[in-house]
């Protein structure tokens, strides 16, 4: 039964909020989508140019359905591709996690196992919003971050228990880029009406199981779990890395060069 | 290198009495002419197995080479969807080379072996992906010619006498014809947009035409492998009558998106029912297919980097596995 159908009276979720904790969602997903899908062409094998790839299509078909829903919300006639090629950085609220650097393919799997970990923990949860278009996005959502996550965290594993060097390798960005987990986890404003309009889940309780997840893969990947740290980036509130700027510049620039045509 | 990779296949018939070589290589021959398929443990003659491997693997490593100058717009395509779709094509190209690599192993060569002739250059790939794509149009223009030039050549192979090679392309030919739509497609928005649009699809076409025109290979005279690959059926058409099917094709097309081909001898000839078209730069071929292209070592670096810079993760792979195994082993 979903939190819809039970029989508990949630408050209403302002448009607002609604559209902005949507758009965090998207951007998420987007802008993964777009760091994958440098290493195309480019990664160790020919079956992982084909395993990225897949990645980045699911992820950037979960923007397209969740911009275009935003806009929806947003009601002022933006579609998927004005939101994804007319803002700027500061209206983008993905975390900033996913906008870090691909670095070397075992950084990247480092990010994509944390942040796929979250996605499946987030999308599981989604499937019993209130919010019923979210709900039918995370059914899809779902069963493609269960594989991302078994893709990544499979990975995590071989190079974790590989040799010294993909061990040293791995714990280095671990260490490097768990300071952004902090993020995914900090409930602002948006987060908490969100949680309690029964719309988003609670960010403390996902914080739990993903926890427990990341322990369980980091322990048989022979890695050691970082200390947390409380300082964070918080691309959620369109507060980014530097490198949010790059990758739009690249991703908008034809539409920024020729504005207003059809592609 | 002919008598080495001989040698590295261990091929027996150069063990037995010529007679019966004989005998073998005439039964083979018949098989081919009543059209059934050789398949991967039949007997077949060292040279038509060499011949396969350099075919088939330099069609492999053409689909892999061919990831590049369209990978290199994934990051900048105008919408999502045509994000999507780029990436979507660039990974069926690989899937591509993947099911060539498979079909040219069962051959008797590994996929480690031809990827080491790739990237040593002994290799050759097609040499239409040693042009750059300076414009989104060349994305367009890439699916429209060279997928659809790809499909000429490719359509004749689905009926190929070696049975692996022949079903690998029958399924490849199903996804090219479907990036030419969707290529074609991409020009005709630029050509019904803005003067900018249209002018990056005319420049387009004008930098892939003759490339275009050059992958189905020297013309007949000049070409060294075409009567024997006919009678063997891994070709069943020349490159020329291929090239001339492929304007025939592509003519009527470019003018229904109202772009010119950069070919003022290119006009309908009413006697032979074909367009007649202006003579081929060969030298440029010679030149692109020798490693002077405009892309040359731009392709083969970045395929050897991605091959260097994943070194430790293929070896971390293979380290996990034998401890797998290992433990596996113990319990
Ligand atoms: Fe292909
Ligand atoms: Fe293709």
């Amino acid at each position: 039964m979903s939190r819809a159908e039970a029989k508990r009276s949630y408050p209403d979720l302002g448009q607002s909020e609604r559209f902005r904790y949507v758009l965090r969602l998207a951007d998420t997903s987007l802008i993964l989508g777009q760091r994958l899908g440098e290493w195309v062409g480019h990664a160790p094998a020919l079956e992982e140019d084909l395993g990225v790839a897949n990645i980045s299509l699911d992820l950037i078909g979960q923007a397209r359905m969740l911009l275009s829903y935003a806009g929806e919300i947003e009601a002022a006639g933006r579609d998927e591709d004005r939101l994804a090629y007319l803002r700027d950085q500061n209206d983008f609220l993905n975390l900033a996690l996913v906008e870090q650097p691909n670095g070397d393919f075992g950084c990247t799997i480092v990010r994509q196992v944390l942040i796929d970990a979250w996605q499946l923990e987030l999308h599981t949860w989604l499937e019993a919003s209130t919010d019923q278009r979210l709900r039918e996005i995370a059914a899809k959502a779902v069963k493609e971050t269960r594989y991302h996550l078994r893709y990544s965290s499979g990975w995590l594993i071989r190079l974790g228990d590989g040799t010294d060097e993909s061990h040293a390798r791995v714990q280095a960005s671990l260490n490097d880029l768990w300071k952004f987990t902090n993020e995914l986890f900090s409930a602002d404003e948006i987060d908490v009406l969100a949680e309690n309009a029964g719309v988003a889940p609670r960010l403390s309780e996902l914080h739990s199981r993903w926890s427990v997840r990341i322990d369980e893969i980091l322990s048989q990947a022979t890695l050691t779990r970082p200390v947390d740290v409380s300082y964070g980036w918080f691309g959620k509130r369109g507060e980014h890395t530097e490198h949010l700027g790059h990758i739009l510049s690249e991703m908008q620039f034809l539409q920024r060069a020729y504005p207003d045509v059809t592609w | 290198m002919y008598t080495q990779g001989l040698d590295a296949l261990g091929d027996e018939s150069l063990l037995l009495p010529e007679e019966e070589l004989a005998e073998l290589e005439a039964r083979f021959q018949a098989k081919i002419d009543a059209d059934e398929k050789i398949e991967p443990k039949d007997w077949m003659p060292a040279a038509y197995r060499l011949t396969l491997i350099r075919q088939i693997s330099q069609h492999a490593h053409s689909e892999i080479v061919g990831m590049l100058p369209e990978g290199n717009w994934i990051s900048r395509a105008p919408t999502l969807k045509r994000k999507c779709i780029l990436i979507a094509k660039v990974q069926d190209e690989g899937g591509h080379g993947a099911y060539l690599y498979s079909a040219a192993e069962t051959l008797g060569i590994s996929r480690e072996q031809m990827v080491e002739q790739l990237l040593s250059g002994q290799a050759k790939y097609s040499s239409i992906f040693n042009y750059p794509t300076p414009s989104w149009a060349d994305i367009g223009t890439i699916g429209w010619l060279v997928d659809g030039a790809a499909i000429m050549n490719q359509i004749p192979l689905c009926r190929c006498s070696y049975g692996p090679y022949a079903r690998a392309m029958v399924r490849i030919c199903k996804e090219e014809s479907f990036h030419q739509r969707q290529g074609f497609e991409l020009m005709m928005q630029l050509c019904k947009g803005s003067s900018d649009q249209k002018r990056m699809a005319q420049e387009a076409l004008n930098r892939w035409w003759w490339p275009s025109l050059m992958m189905f290979g020297p013309s007949d005279a000049n070409s060294r492998h075409t009567e024997q690959s006919m009678r063997w059926k891994i070709k069943r058409f020349t490159n020329d009558e291929l090239r001339q099917k492929f304007v025939d094709a592509t003519v009527p097309q470019a003018e229904f998106l109202g772009l010119t081909l950069p070919d003022d001898a290119l006009s309908w000839n009413e006697q032979t029912e074909h367009y007649d078209f202006g003579s081929i730069d060969w030298d440029e071929f010679q030149r692109v297919l020798a490693g002077q292209g405009p892309c040359n070592q731009e392709r083969i670096a970045a395929r050897i980097s991605a091959h260097e810079n994943g070194a430790w993760v293929r070896e971390a792979a293979m380290v996990h596995a034998a401890k797998q195994a290992q433990r596996a082993a113990r319990e």
